[in-house]
């Protein structure tokens, strides 16, 4: 009972932190200049930790694919097939979130958290500024606008990936391309860039809730920075689940 | 002028703050005094707004404060500065950047008119040299004189300071005592100042509240504090026993 009491509690506080957030901003020039500066600090500084992981997990699915689907009766265009799907479904979004979760979501917990116990955000409701709106608001829309970009970036990525392992024989190239175009529905990048969106989303605002009430010392912030990571990762595999049902069921 | 009627402050069942009245005049440097523990932040972000009384009312001169909507206070937040323990500058901006935000976010002025208001603070409190510089790269003292900077630069009518020496060398501290103690003279603004240093209470004090276990112990001005029959007040005025054979020679 208590342990319930404790959770609506949170999902209360963090519905009227969204309301905070999502206020009107004071002046909307800076919002605009914080907005581009946490893309380039949350987006473009993940662009070479989403590469390296995608690129080998690419050409570790086309190995594991062309290991386990030897048999005469498989096509071996269905390597690069397989490889396609379970890159464009899952690993790009759901996984790379997850990645995601644990790079950014942790940094922003910790940067908030540090700024909460340093007087940092009281400083600033003393100015008079929404503290919640000028510090997550820039954030939020920084994730969502780029995080779906990256994950069509690991999507190129691992595709690549899986076609520098066919140059080492294991498929020939010209079939894990037949591969790469068989069956191919647009409409697979639609469904994962809209979750990456989603996922975004849910990384940046709870990771910003647990930073926004951290209270105490350093140990605090630690601790606020490892329960958004968990709940960040918990938040994106149920709404994985529902995204997916939602669309493909 | 500040005043508090009756405030009450609870956290957890556990009272901090305990009937509460206070009266802090314009143009003058009130001091909380008062020793750890004994609920002199806590009036302080009390009186800002930080934490919201149990019971009680806040006036900012005619305005009860406490009975303001959300938006009305933000519009008396704005005539507030206040310089945190700590500083707290913001640490991914620069001094110039920090003491510039609250120009970029409430003004319409154009960026020529923020750029001199800026240098003009930046010069008050004797760091012109230091505004490309992050708060990282900052000694204790520049800390304390950037947020001083950023307190002042939209001319406000109250500043709070909490504990602005801690950390300081006396020699730093009585230069940011009395920096305090012009600029509130200067700008004919209402100061209350959070200390539990006896130097700033003989340099600066104009009006001084000792706070004792979350009640009001006593006030008076910084001759009075000398003469005064408070034991406990004088425990902690007079707490080094140099202090006390001063006391005897009085």
């Amino acid at each position: 009972m208590k342990i319930l009491g404790k959770f609506f509690g949170a999902i209360g506080r963090y519905v009227m932190l969204l309301g905070k957030v999502f206020s009107r901003p004071e002046k909307m020039s800076i919002y605009y200049r914080r907005t581009v500066n946490e893309i380039e600090a949350l987006g473009i500084n993940s662009i070479p930790l989403v590469a390296i992981i995608s690129i080998f997990i690419g050409a570790v699915i086309t190995l594991q694919m062309a290991l386990t689907l030897e048999s005469p009766f498989i096509p071996k265009f269905m390597i690069g097939y397989a490889t396609r799907e379970t890159m464009f479904l899952e690993f790009s979004s759901t996984v790379i979130a997850i990645i995601l979760a644990g790079k950014v979501g942790s940094n922003i917990a910790s940067e908030i958290g540090t700024m909460r116990i340093t007087e940092q955000i009281d400083a600033l409701e003393i100015m008079g500024v929404n503290s919640a709106s000028y510090l997550i608001m820039p954030k939020i829309i920084a994730t969502v606008l780029s995080f779906p970009l990256l994950a069509l970036f690991s999507m190129i990525i691992g595709t690549v990936g899986g076609y520098i392992i066919a140059m080492t024989g294991v498929v020939l190239p010209a079939e894990y391309i037949e591969g790469l175009h068989y069956y191919f529905i647009v409409g697979e990048i639609t469904y994962s860039l809209i979750k990456m969106a989603v996922f975004a989303f849910l990384i940046t605002s709870i990771s910003a809730f647990y930073g926004y009430y951290a209270a105490g010392n350093s140990l605090e912030v630690g601790r606020a920075s490892t329960r958004a990571v968990v709940t960040s990762s918990i938040a994106i595999m149920i709404s994985n689940l529902i995204i997916t049902q939602l669309m493909r069921g | 002028m500040i005043k508090g009627e009756h405030l009450y402050k609870s956290f957890d069942g556990r009272t901090i703050l305990e009937d509460i009245s206070v009266e802090f005049e314009a143009g003058k440097t009130n001091l909380i005094i008062g020793r750890s523990g004994s609920g002199k932040t806590v009036l302080l972000k009390t009186l800002v707004g930080l934490h919201e009384p149990d019971s009680g009312s806040i006036y900012y001169d005619d305005k009860n404060y406490t009975a303001l909507s959300f938006a009305k206070r933000k519009e008396v937040r704005r005539e507030l500065g206040m310089i945190f323990q700590g500083g707290a500058l913001l640490d991914s901006s620069t001094v110039y950047e920090n003491v510039r935000l609250p120009l970029d976010m409430f003004t319409n002025q154009s960026s020529a008119e923020k750029d001199k208001r800026v240098k003009e603070c930046l010069a008050r409190v004797e760091l012109s040299h230091a505004g490309h510089l992050y708060p990282s790269e900052l000694s204790g003292g520049m800390i304390k004189r950037a947020a001083i900077a950023r307190a002042i630069v939209l001319n406000p009518k109250y500043l709070f300071c909490d504990e602005p020496n801690s950390g300081l060398d006396p020699q730093t501290s009585i230069v940011i005592d009395n920096l305090i103690h012009d600029i509130t003279v200067e700008y004919n603004i209402t100061t209350i100042i959070n200390t539990h240093d006896m130097n700033s209470v003989m340099e600066i004090g104009e009006k001084i509240v000792y706070i004792h276990q979350g009640k009001k112990w006593w006030e008076g001005t910084k001759e009075d504090i000398l003469h005064a029959d408070n034991k406990e007040l004088n425990d902690f005025v007079f707490a080094s026993a140099m202090a006390k054979r001063a006391k005897k020679s009085l």
